[in-house]
């Protein structure tokens, strides 16, 4: 294949039809509030991990909800689930249980150990 | 009772009736060298209207305007100096061949309009540069409105339909209006962007049928920044493939397109796709023929294809007339004007011809 010195870019937009959102729908029966997440950003504020790391609950919670779930386990490997999201976030999201399902259902999908 | 509003009402135009300046784009006559003499040929021959190709012209600054390196006073007066010439002729209805040249031409208007300080000082710097004065056009159409409003004029005199020969069934036809015709100002356009029906028109007209399919409003990835530095080169082509993916279940008979940036990325970017990546977006690996309007009215007029520039392409366009059964000599698809060999290009690693 030839080379002219640049890549073809790879689109950002969420394919539904061919993503996987259905994993979503899983985490919300077993933690129902996450549906109430507006995506503010209170959780990732307020976060002792974010203070000291990259890590970022709201990012890795709306690349789930996209069924785009590269790195998400990494990134969750660095949360302390210690749950001081869950006493500021706004809506009652439970945000310490979708962090800790979420490691399981990634777990479950072979995506990269946790 | 309320009554539903026709929002495509309002993007509606006039289009003159005759008497045409024609300005000509810059880079059109190097991809398809043969559009805008056909243009010229069925405003003449077939429609014997009063059309004035000055030789005199030169660029609008289009693309360097919107690539950021010429500024809004140049451009202003670079295209008032073109307004003289068409004020020099004693014509007034002013016919770009470009998309972005209309773009910016009904940008300068509406500027002039709201803000009339920035006429004054055009003209006064057009003077001094100059010495030339200007005035403005009463009409502004693109050309593909000019045909869009002759369009049943021409079907009497086609010797072709938009139809394929074997099955009888109409072709279908992908468009694409271009971003600088119907989306800077869409009361300027037929259709605008929401309701693009220019060459929608024609196709129908003609006999086939339009794909309307998901991404059909989406930019060809031109870009003008994109494409000019070399490393952002990957969006450009990026955003035609995703127009490519898009339209491929559809299997579209051929690609009509508006502007001359839109025709010549989605043509040439589909050899760029299948020398990078392998991928192409036909059955037969040959790629999806892409024609400019004055092109598929030349064809199905029965003008010679190598005559309007068809041998120019990047996809080859046999498949297509083969497809409506017009008549060409295989032995002339190198045979220039003076009748001398003008060269074959190289073949395609993974493009088929």
């Amino acid at each position: 294949m030839k080379n002219w010195g640049y890549k073809i870019s790879k689109p950002r937009g969420i394919d539904l039809d061919t993503a996987n959102i259905k994993e979503f729908d899983k985490l919300a029966e077993k933690v129902p509030s996450a549906k109430r997440c507006l995506m503010c950003g209170a959780c990732s504020a307020t976060c002792s991990a974010t203070n000291h790391t990259d890590f970022n609950f709201r990012k890795c919670h709306l690349m789930f909800r996209r069924g785009q779930f590269e790195n998400i386990s990494e990134e969750l490997d660095k949360c302390m689930l210690c749950g001081k999201c869950k006493l500021v976030c706004p809506r009652g999201v439970n945000t310490r249980a979708i962090i800790y399902n979420m490691r399981i259902f990634l777990n479950n999908m072979d995506y990269k150990n946790i | 009772m309320e009554v539903k509003k026709h929002y495509w009402n309002q993007y509606q135009k006039e289009i003159a009736d005759d008497d045409y300046f024609y300005e000509r784009s810059c880079i059109r006559q190097t991809f398809f060298p043969g559009s805008e003499t056909t243009f010229l040929r069925i405003m003449k021959e077939e429609l014997g209207k009063n059309i004035m190709d000055d030789p005199n012209l030169h660029t609008c600054t289009g693309i360097g305007y919107h690539s950021d390196v010429v500024a809004f006073d140049t451009t202003q007066t670079v295209c008032a100096r073109i307004f003289s010439l068409m004020t020099d002729s004693g014509l007034k209805n002013y016919v770009p061949s470009c998309v972005t040249s209309f773009g910016l031409f009904t940008e300068l208007i509406e500027t002039w309009k709201h803000f009339p300080e920035e006429l004054e000082k055009t003209r006064e710097n057009l003077r001094k540069a100059t010495g030339r004065e200007f005035e403005l056009p009463t009409n502004i159409a693109h050309p593909s409105d000019v045909i869009f409003k002759f369009r049943k004029e021409l079907k009497e005199k086609m010797k072709y339909q938009l139809v394929n020969k074997h099955t009888g069934k109409p072709l279908k036809v992908v468009e694409h209006i271009g971003c600088h015709y119907g989306k800077v100002f869409s009361q300027h356009s037929i259709g605008g962007a929401e309701f693009p029906h220019v060459l929608a028109g024609m196709i129908e007209e003609w006999g086939g049928e339009v794909v309307d399919y998901p991404e059909r409003r989406h930019c060809c990835g031109f870009g003008f920044r994109q494409y000019l530095v070399m490393a952002n080169r990957g969006y450009s082509v990026a955003n035609t493939k995703k127009k490519f993916e898009s339209m491929k279940p559809y299997k579209p008979d051929f690609i009509v397109a508006n502007c001359p940036g839109c025709t010549m990325f989605m043509d040439k970017w589909q050899y760029t796709i299948a020398e990078m990546e392998g991928i192409t977006y036909d059955e037969f690996g040959k790629g999806i023929p892409v024609l400019s309007y004055e092109e598929m009215a030349g064809m199905l007029l029965g003008y010679n294809p190598w005559d309007i520039g068809m041998q120019t392409h990047q996809v080859q366009v046999e498949s297509l007339l083969d497809k409506i059964g017009v008549e060409y000599d295989p032995k002339d698809k190198y045979i220039g004007k003076s009748g001398n060999y003008i060269g074959e290009p190289e073949k395609p690693e993974n493009l088929k011809v």
